[in-house]
């Protein structure tokens, strides 16, 4: 039993992203279009420098025919890929691997999501048949679980963890507010999210990612040939994946103030990169805000939090831009939206542009001797998900 | 001898005030309560309701055939029995059939269980209603009810059956369109007079053939639709009446009105009392009963009329489909596997999980290997859970998912014995809901798409007055 990891042998050497929003006058082709031939034109390459596709999408499109046809491609294999909301980070792994192995030269990895022609909101799962048995729940209200448990557990007052979580989004949407790509630009103080209606427990809709429209795609080449694309790669060091047993929803032990798949998510990607002290040597990292309590929760379970701690961490503005781990500098799944099959490449573009120095003036993080960076990227409900980490850096080693 | 061997009632939670209706419409006057069918709540699953605990009861009577009546079914030509018989978990070689339709089928399925010779689970349960402001829809009243008919000593049948007498005549009394709705009543001073001379007739032959004078009953009950039929039948049977307080606390329970009337006279009864059930549809039916044993009825109906919360007449309205309200903008949900369902028919009716055979972790849904690497792959165990009482662990309140009634209230569950469920609370409102409450598994209907029902469990609050 191993999980030996693909470090240094991998690099990023480029990476597009198109803005998310309501893209009402754009298809899914149009935008898996735009992401890929933006990001293959910064390095000046074409579709047919490219070895083989990966195409992340939940419900936006079935089998390799989404990018192939739209992209006009010549004979090249193309596979479609689908895990939850970490559909995005899943393309990327496959991508990472099939270099790595040394099957390909170049590989893309594109995202994509088409969610805002169902006439509906939110975002709602196609239907599988079944015999009716199934939780309806929305995921608001399986997140929303967490706050009356993680308050009881560590004895935190229920409206100030209110207020804790609604300075999440205050944060997401300053970081947003500085961002031309995401889909809210606009800074909203956690008092205004606290007073709104709520939706699903204590959680309002100002509590819920942005549900938008976007494509985004990435390039990886091995690792030695990196510098002939570009000045400034970003090495992969580490790619971890775990698909829960749904343990949390038939296991009394499970208390919905931890998300097991992220931790050993975690584990697993500091041990493969290398990681004893995390909140030393990460700079920046893009997490998966679907909800303000995840974020919360994601402190501890990555490690950047003592457990019992990121709620005290979050009030210190710890996470904040200018704070010791700026968390979701481009404004995260909250403020940037989240295109299913798109969010986890967008959150390695952040990376890519942060890590590189190539963030705008009014949202870049303090400059320091931390290179590395890290995305978590994860699908599903409290009790059953999967969990994606990776950790990205700028020099070999 | 034949008879009842177990008698139990199911009225809803809900209930609806009469004057509700008047207020509303500013003209009418009206006094009580009419019981309320929830949302999420039909005759199938009111039904089993009723029978879960005359099953649960236990005894050494199994029945050979369940019979389930009604004037609302959920399905036409398929048998609506025969999820109540699934939800129930009875063998297989337990047959299942309707007697639905007409309101006489009710007390026509008691006769026939009466005067078969199976041992017969008979299910009785209606929703009523009318048009708004109608004397129906105040009138009327949503309950269920399940009797054991079968033979036994005397001192085992909760009430003998001494005999009875029918008098069918045709005749245009109340009819209902199967295509509507709310049903429809000729001029009762027509229908009154066409049931003088049944009545008399059929009092005569049934004392006839019970073998009894007037002067040896100590109760009758009179069922039917028509009030002034009723007021006459009481002129002519000068027998003493116990007077319940159904109509004004329930209502009238259609199909299964003479069955919720003999339950609860039977709740008041005492030894050797004979109880004269009559019915006035379509004709008139009698049948005699005497106390034979000290046994009680089962889920006694006053306890449930004390166990109630009142819902508003827009609420009502809106279950019943006859005010449409805008849904929350979510797709509405699709129609349910054929093939699934019955792969996981355990599960989806009966509630029953799956237990790790060494861990003894209870799996829920079931599943064939366990989370605990100590059970051995295929070796799982059946553990019915549809009995288990729980106690919330955490809750929350969906505004967002799609329901015909939403928001919906939902909760982490664990239950008493073991084993956790994220699951829905019914019959509760939100403000009621908190960590550590009592709640026991209910079956509901969760939905209904391409006009089948999805039939599985929630859970509902254990309030203190049922205990």
């Amino acid at each position: 039993m191993a999980s030996n990891g693909i470090k240094d042998k991998v690099a990023i050497i480029s990476i597009g992203c198109t803005p998310f929003k309501e893209h009402w006058d754009k298809s899914a082709d149009d935008l898996l279009i735009d992401a890929t031939t933006q990001t293959l034109k910064s390095v000046e390459l074409t579709t047919e420098d490219i070895d083989a596709y990966w195409v992340g999408t939940a419900q936006s499109g079935m089998s390799g025919l989404t990018l192939s046809m739209p992209m006009k491609l010549h004979g090249k294999p193309v596979t479609r890929v689908e895990n939850y909301c970490a559909t995005g980070s899943e393309a990327l792994r496959q991508a990472c691997y099939a270099v790595a192995s040394g099957a390909y030269d170049t590989a893309m990895a594109v995202g994509v999501e088409k969610v805002k022609d169902s006439g509906y909101q939110g975002l709602n799962a196609f239907p599988m048949p079944t015999a009716g048995t199934n939780r309806t729940l929305t995921a608001a209200a399986m997140y929303s679980l967490v706050l009356p448990a993680y308050a009881k557990k560590y004895g935190v007052d229920e409206d100030e963890l209110r207020m804790v979580v609604a300075k999440i989004a205050e944060k997401n949407h300053y970081n947003g507010a500085r961002n031309e790509l995401a889909q809210f630009r606009r800074e909203i103080s956690a008092e205004e999210i606290c007073n709104m209606a709520a939706v699903a427990g204590k959680l309002s809709v100002f509590d819920c990612a942005g549900v938008a429209d976007g494509a985004a795609a990435v390039i990886v080449v091995p690792a030695e040939k990196a510098y002939d694309y570009t000045d400034k790669p970003l090495f992969v060091k580490a790619l971890s994946f775990v698909s829960g047993n749904g343990s949390g929803l038939i296991d009394p032990e499970y208390d919905y103030t931890t998300f097991p798949e992220c931790e050993a998510a975690a584990t697993d990607a500091y041990k493969q990169a290398g990681v004893d002290n995390p909140q030393a040597c990460i700079a920046m990292a893009e997490v998966h805000d679907c909800f303000t309590p995840t974020e919360l929760i994601l402190m501890e379970d990555l490690g950047f939090s003592q457990r019992g701690e990121g709620w005290s961490d979050v009030l210190a503005g710890k996470f904040a831009l200018t704070g010791e781990l700026p968390i979701n500098t481009d404004g995260g799944l909250k403020s940037f939206g989240h295109p299913v099959g798109a969010s986890g490449i967008r959150m390695h573009y952040e990376c890519w542009l942060q890590l590189r120095g190539e963030a705008p003036e009014n949202r870049k993080i303090r400059d320091t001797d931390k290179n590395l960076g890290l995305v978590h990227n994860l699908g599903g409900y409290p009790g059953e998900m999967v969990s994606f980490v990776s950790i990205l850096g700028t020099e070999v080693g | 001898m034949r008879g009842i061997i177990k008698s139990s009632a199911y009225l809803p939670h809900y209930r609806l005030k009469r004057t509700d209706i008047t207020n509303f419409f500013g003209s009418g006057r009206a006094s009580g309560i009419r019981s309320v069918a929830a949302h999420d709540e039909d005759t199938v699953t009111m039904g089993f309701e009723a029978a879960r605990i005359i099953v649960s009861a236990g005894g050494n009577i199994e029945p050979e055939a369940l019979w389930f009546t009604t004037s609302e079914p959920p399905y036409l030509e398929k048998t609506n029995a025969n999820v109540i018989h699934s939800a129930l978990q009875l063998p297989k070689a337990t047959s299942a059939y309707d007697f639905n339709g007409a309101l006489k089928s009710g007390i026509g399925a008691m006769k026939t269980a009466l005067t078969s010779s199976q041992t017969v689970l008979l299910v009785q349960a209606d929703i009523r209603g009318g048009l708004p402001s109608s004397p129906d829809e105040s009138q009327g009243g949503d309950a269920a009810v399940a009797f054991l008919i079968g033979d036994a000593n005397a001192d085992q049948l909760l009430a003998t059956y001494l005999g009875g007498s029918s008098e069918t005549l045709e005749f245009i009394d109340r009819w209902r369109d199967p295509r509507e709705k709310v049903a429809k009543q000729w001029e009762s001073r027509f229908v009154e007079d066409a049931y003088i001379p049944l009545i008399k007739e059929a009092w005569g032959q049934a004392l006839a053939n019970s073998g009894l004078k007037d002067s040896d009953l100590s109760n009758v009950v009179l069922a039917g639709q028509n009030e002034r039929v009723k007021r006459q039948a009481a002129k002519l049977i000068t027998v003493e009446r116990f007077q319940d307080n159904i109509a004004s606390s329930v209502g009238n329970a259609g199909a299964a009105e003479a069955g919720l009337l003999l339950h609860s006279a039977l709740e008041h009864a005492d030894l050797g009392e004979k109880i004269a059930l009559c019915s006035f549809n379509d004709g008139v039916e009698i049948l005699i009963f005497e106390v034979t044993s000290d046994n009680e009825v089962l889920n006694p109906i006053e306890h449930q009329i004390e166990n109630r919360s009142e819902l508003s007449y827009g609420k009502f309205l809106q279950w019943r489909e006859m005010l449409p309200v805008q849904p929350p903008n979510r797709p509405a949900p699709s129609r349910i596997s054929a093939s699934a369902s019955k792969r996981e028919s355990d599960w989806k009716h009966g509630f029953v999980a799956s237990r790790g055979d060494q861990s003894g972790l209870i799996h829920m849904p079931p599943s064939r290997l366990s989370i605990d690497q100590a059970d051995n792959n295929d070796a799982m165990l059946m553990q019915s859970m549809a009995s288990s009482i729980g106690t919330v662990v955490t809750f929350t309140v969906d505004h967002l998912v799609f329901s015909q009634n939403p928001p919906v209230v939902f909760a982490v569950v664990d239950f008493n014995n073991g084993g956790r469920i994220p699951i829905e609370i019914t019959d509760v409102a939100e403000n009621e809901v908190e960590i550590g409450m009592n709640v026991e598994p209910t079956f509901r209907k969760l939905f209904t798409a391409d006009g089948i029902h999805n039939y599985f469990w929630k859970v509902r609050p254990i309030r203190s007055t049922k205990e």
